[in-house]
Formats: C-alpha cells, sequence, structure tokens
C-alpha cells in the first residue's frame, strides 16, 4: 500500500495516499454545513446537560435546572387526561347504571370507552364483540346467568363469579354427581336423557321417564321444576338450547359427572367505578341486554 | 497533532485492543456501575417477595419456551400503557426477577401484569390452543405443558442458588421447598397459614383442571397469576419516586 499523497489529475483534490490494486482514494473534505451541524450538536449537548437529566454522581445524578422526569411527564399527562374526562366522569359517578343510557351524550362517550376497556379485558375470554366461547358465556344472546339487566351486569362486572378474593363474588357450586359418588351411572344416563328432551333430542322415552324422577329430586331445586333455571342461583336455563359447555349428550354428561366451575374475575379490585359503568352499558347493549 | 497520529493506533493491535478496552471501561463506569450505586435505583415498596418454589418452576418453563421473545414485562411510564396494562412497572418488581423480563418487543401484550385477570381456566384453554379462546391470535399452542409431569426435584437447589445471588429465601422457605410446590397446588394451601405467610399473595389450588397430577402447566399458570400483583400500591407514594 502506497502511503504518497497526491493531487488527482481529474477532481484536483489530494488522494488519501492509499492505494488498492491501482485503485487510488480521494481525500475530499466533508461538507462545511456537515462539519457546522456537526459542531453545533457537540453546543446544544452541553445545553442538554445542564437542563435534562444527564450525569450521575456518587450516589445521585444530576436532575437537571427543568426538572424533567419520565413519571413527572406521566403523571401530567394523566391528569391533563383525566381534567378533560371530569365533566363525563363526574356524571357517570353521579349517576346510576340505568339512568346513564338515558343521557345521550354519556351513553355515546360510555359506549366508546366500555368498547376499548371491553377489547383489553373481557374480548380474550367472551370474544370480540361478545360472541362467547365453550366454557365462557356469550354476551350477545338472552340467555344470563346471573341476570342481563344494567344492575345485574354492573353487580356481576363488581364481584366476578367464583372469584375467591371477593367476598361478595357471584357463587353457586353444583355437585359433581358423578365423581363424588352422588349418582348412580345408570342415573346419570337417565337424568341426561332428560335433559335431552328439553330440546327434543331424547331417543330413548323410557330413560327419559326414569331420567324426570331423578332431575325431580337432584336437579330442580337449582334449575327450578320446569328446568328454566334460576337467576338467583346462577342456575341456567335447560331448555332454551343454549349451552355454556356444549350442548351434546358426551359433553351433557360431563357436566353432570364432573360439574362445572367457571370463574370470571372481580373486575372491581382491577378497573374504577366509572369505568365499570362504561363497561355495562357497552356489554348490555351487545344483543342480549334486559 | 495528535488526530494526525490515528494511524499509529489503528494499525497496532495491542494500542487498538486498548483503546477498545478504556472505551468499555469508561463507559461501564459512567452508565451501569452508578445504578449500584445510587439509593434510588430500586424503590422502597411493601410486598415485593421471592417466588414460590412452583411460581419459579413456572418462570423456569417460561424461560425455557422463550416467551420472552414476545411477551415483555414492563410497563413503561407512558400513557397508553398505563391506561391498558395499569400501573407502570417499578424496578422493585422485578428485583428478584434472574434474569429480568423487561423489553419492549411485543408481538404479544406485556405480561406484567397479567395476574389475576384472567380465569385459570383461560390460561389453560389459552395455553393449550390460542385460537380456541382468542381467534385472532398467532400465538404457538403449548398443549404438551398440560400433559408434562412438573420435574423440579431440585427445588431446593434452585432457591439455594437464587440466595446465593441475593434473593432473600429464608431457610425455612429452603427448607419447605419441596413441600410448597405441591402444596400450592392443591386445596389446602389457602387455608395454610405457614404457607401464606411465606408467600402472601400466591395463587392456590390447582390451576390445570387436573388435581391428580403437578404437571408443568399447573407451574406456569401459577406464576402468572402472581404477576404484577406483589406490590401493595395502597401504600405507595409515586411522589416519592419521580425519575
Amino acid at each position: 500500500m502506497s502511503t504518497k499523497v497526491e493531487k488527482d489529475q481529474v477532481s484536483g483534490t489530494d488522494t488519501t495516499g492509499h492505494e488498492w490494486d491501482g485503485i487510488k482514494e480521494l481525500n475530499t473534505p466533508l461538507p462545511s454545513w456537515w462539519v457546522y451541524v456537526f459542531w453545533i450538536t457537540c453546543i446544544w449537548s452541553v445545553g442538554y446537560w445542564v437542563v435534562y437529566p444527564s450525569w450521575p454522581t456518587a450516589s445521585d445524578y444530576l436532575k437537571g435546572t427543568f426538572g424533567t422526569t419520565n413519571r413527572t411527564e406521566l403523571h401530567e399527562t394523566m391528569a391533563n387526561v383525566a381534567a378533560e374526562r371530569a365533566p363525563y366522569m363526574e356524571r357517570l359517578a353521579a349517576l346510576d347504571v340505568s339512568e346513564v343510557v338515558n343521557d345521550p351524550e354519556l351513553l355515546n362517550f360510555s359506549m366508546a370507552g366500555g368498547k376499548a376497556v371491553f377489547a383489553d379485558n373481557c374480548a380474550p375470554c367472551h370474544g370480540t364483540g361478545g360472541s362467547g366461547n365453550p366454557g365462557f358465556p356469550s354476551l350477545q344472546d338472552d340467555a344470563w346467568l346471573w341476570g342481563g339487566t344494567l344492575g345485574a351486569i354492573n353487580e356481576t362486572l363488581h364481584v366476578g363469579v367464583r372469584w375467591d378474593a371477593n367476598e361478595d363474588t357471584r357463587f353457586n357450586d353444583m355437585p359433581a354427581f358423578g365423581r363424588d359418588g352422588l349418582l348412580e351411572r345408570d342415573q346419570i344416563e337417565d337424568v341426561v336423557e332428560y335433559v335431552l328432551s328439553f330440546t327434543n333430542r331424547a331417543t330413548d322415552a323410557a330413560a327419559a321417564d326414569r331420567g324426570a324422577v331423578v332431575f325431580e329430586e337432584n336437579c330442580a331445586a337449582c334449575h327450578g321444576e320446569d328446568a328454566k333455571g334460576i337467576q338467583d342461583l346462577g342456575a341456567p336455563n335447560l331448555t332454551d338450547a343454549i349451552w355454556l359447555y356444549g350442548g351434546s349428550k358426551e359433553t351433557i354428561t360431563e357436566t353432570v359427572v364432573n360439574s362445572r366451575r367457571g370463574v370470571m374475575p372481580a373486575w372491581g379490585d382491577r378497573l374504577d367505578e366509572e369505568t365499570i359503568k362504561m363497561l355495562t352499558v357497552y356489554v348490555h347493549s351487545l344483543g342480549g341486554g334486559q | 497533532m495528535l488526530l494526525k497520529k490515528h494511524h499509529i493506533v489503528e494499525k497496532n493491535v495491542f494500542f487498538l485492543i486498548l483503546g477498545i478496552f478504556m472505551t468499555i471501561i469508561i463507559g461501564g463506569i459512567v452508565e451501569i456501575v452508578p445504578l449500584f450505586t445510587m439509593e434510588q435505583t430500586i424503590e422502597k415498596v411493601e410486598g415485593v417477595r421471592p417466588y414460590s418454589p412452583l411460581e419459579q418452576a413456572g418462570r423456569n418453563i417460561y424461560l425455557r419456551e422463550g416467551c420472552y421473545n414476545c411477551h415483555s414485562q414492563q410497563i413503561r411510564p407512558f400513557r397508553d400503557e398505563v391506561e391498558r396494562y395499569g400501573h407502570y412497572s417499578l424496578a422493585a418488581e422485578s428485583m428478584y426477577d434472574h434474569p429480568f423480563q423487561w423489553g419492549s418487543k411485543r408481538t404479544g401484550p406485556d405480561l406484567a401484569r397479567v395476574g389475576g385477570k384472567y380465569s385459570n381456566a383461560w390460561h389453560v384453554a389459552h395455553l393449550i390452543d390460542p385460537r380456541a379462546v382468542v381467534p385472532e391470535s398467532i400465538m404457538p399452542g403449548y398443549p404438551f405443558l398440560a400433559e408434562r409431569k412438573l420435574n423440579f426435584d431440585d427445588a431446593q437447589a434452585h432457591l439455594e442458588t437464587l440466595k446465593l445471588v441475593g434473593v432473600p429465601y429464608t431457610d425455612e422457605m429452603i427448607e419447605a421447598a419441596k413441600a410448597d410446590l405441591y402444596l400450592q397446588a392443591s386445596e389446602d394451601a389457602a387455608y395454610d397459614d405457614d404457607f401464606l405467610a411465606r408467600y402472601p399473595n400466591a395463587a392456590t389450588g390447582d390451576f390445570d383442571g387436573n388435581p391428580a397430577e403437578l404437571t408443568e402447566m399447573d407451574a406456569l399458570v401459577a406464576y402468572l397469576q402472581v404477576l404484577g400483583r406483589m406490590v401493595d400500591f395502597t401504600t405507595y407514594n409515586p411522589q416519592m419516586n419521580l425519575r
């Protein structure tokens, strides 16, 4: 490699003196505007050190004259957001959830807010738009385990279902009739046949008749004499062809044998009062609200 | 001029290594060392405790399966994150994490406060087949977790090792590690005052819907259910920890 700096004939610029296989490199100076900008940023950084948090010291750091921190900025942002929402939030707090829907402006606000909160917190189980999943009820149909009025939905959202951490949680406990030996195998087969007969799917009329007696003695206390469910107990209607865990003979048998114990978190522990009201209004609007 | 002599450093391997070494040392002294000497790096909070053996086992599975490739555990102090995930993460919340799970690479959502957000049954259904509950999900399924028996016979050794690097496991915790592993996934744990004193706020009971066996699914769900639930925010004053 040659180190001889020479003047390039074509451009009139010096070379760096580097040469590879006859190829020489020009030593073109940086554009002066670039150099000026570079030095300006160097000077700018000194100012930045002064006003923003910068250098560490032994047990602390230079805070900067602006006193800026990420967390202060966030708290300011959130305070502004809260102030913007305050006119709505105050009215939401003051009104009962059943009255919120009568105020068009508040209804609009709640639907938008409720939709956003639903998408993050509720949709994973209940599906986008509340269409439901096996074991996680649809919120679009007329079947409500614990009630579909605004008040009942609001309460369920607050306390959850079988959520141990909340004292007031919605709770019931269907016995595991098979696993715990409360019913014999043939009794279970009979009662399943009887349950299938509600939706005209029984194939063995004699078994269904025997099952009616089993139902009367074991199931009617919660599901009702007419099997239409008792909402106060969270016992589902068995005659409406809406099935939380599936309506096939196999799944119904599984339910009778092992019971089901669906759980919903108590959102009152995670979300504030006003947000839950917005969520209530949104859920109520999905199609099944009563 | 020194600037004209830089080719001497650049052409000598020894000087070049020395130069790189000095640069890294200076960078380290300025950027890393202060984190250990600054008193306010880790906030003073109430409630953060070492992971229970079952949670620790779940955490190991979380790392083994590379969950961190898509999920961070760090809620940054920005409005959009705080409104979605809850209070921004504190350094104190991951002070017993080895290694921590911070990051901003989110193919899936942040999990720093996923504890208590969904039911155990949902986690199990979702881990077995995410599309079964979230049709638009692109997360892979982990159905084998529900079938594999949890192998954490060396729970005590794990806890001892973590103690060595500064996690304050007590002798009592290490002594009971193996028993606690099984206890937490049983119905008895909720009534066991000793266990609850060792690991307050731990989710207890059967997690995977199969009480007969302790599976990797039990461990992972137990871990997920405690994420973000340790700090008592009612006694936390954010004004004391502005930075």
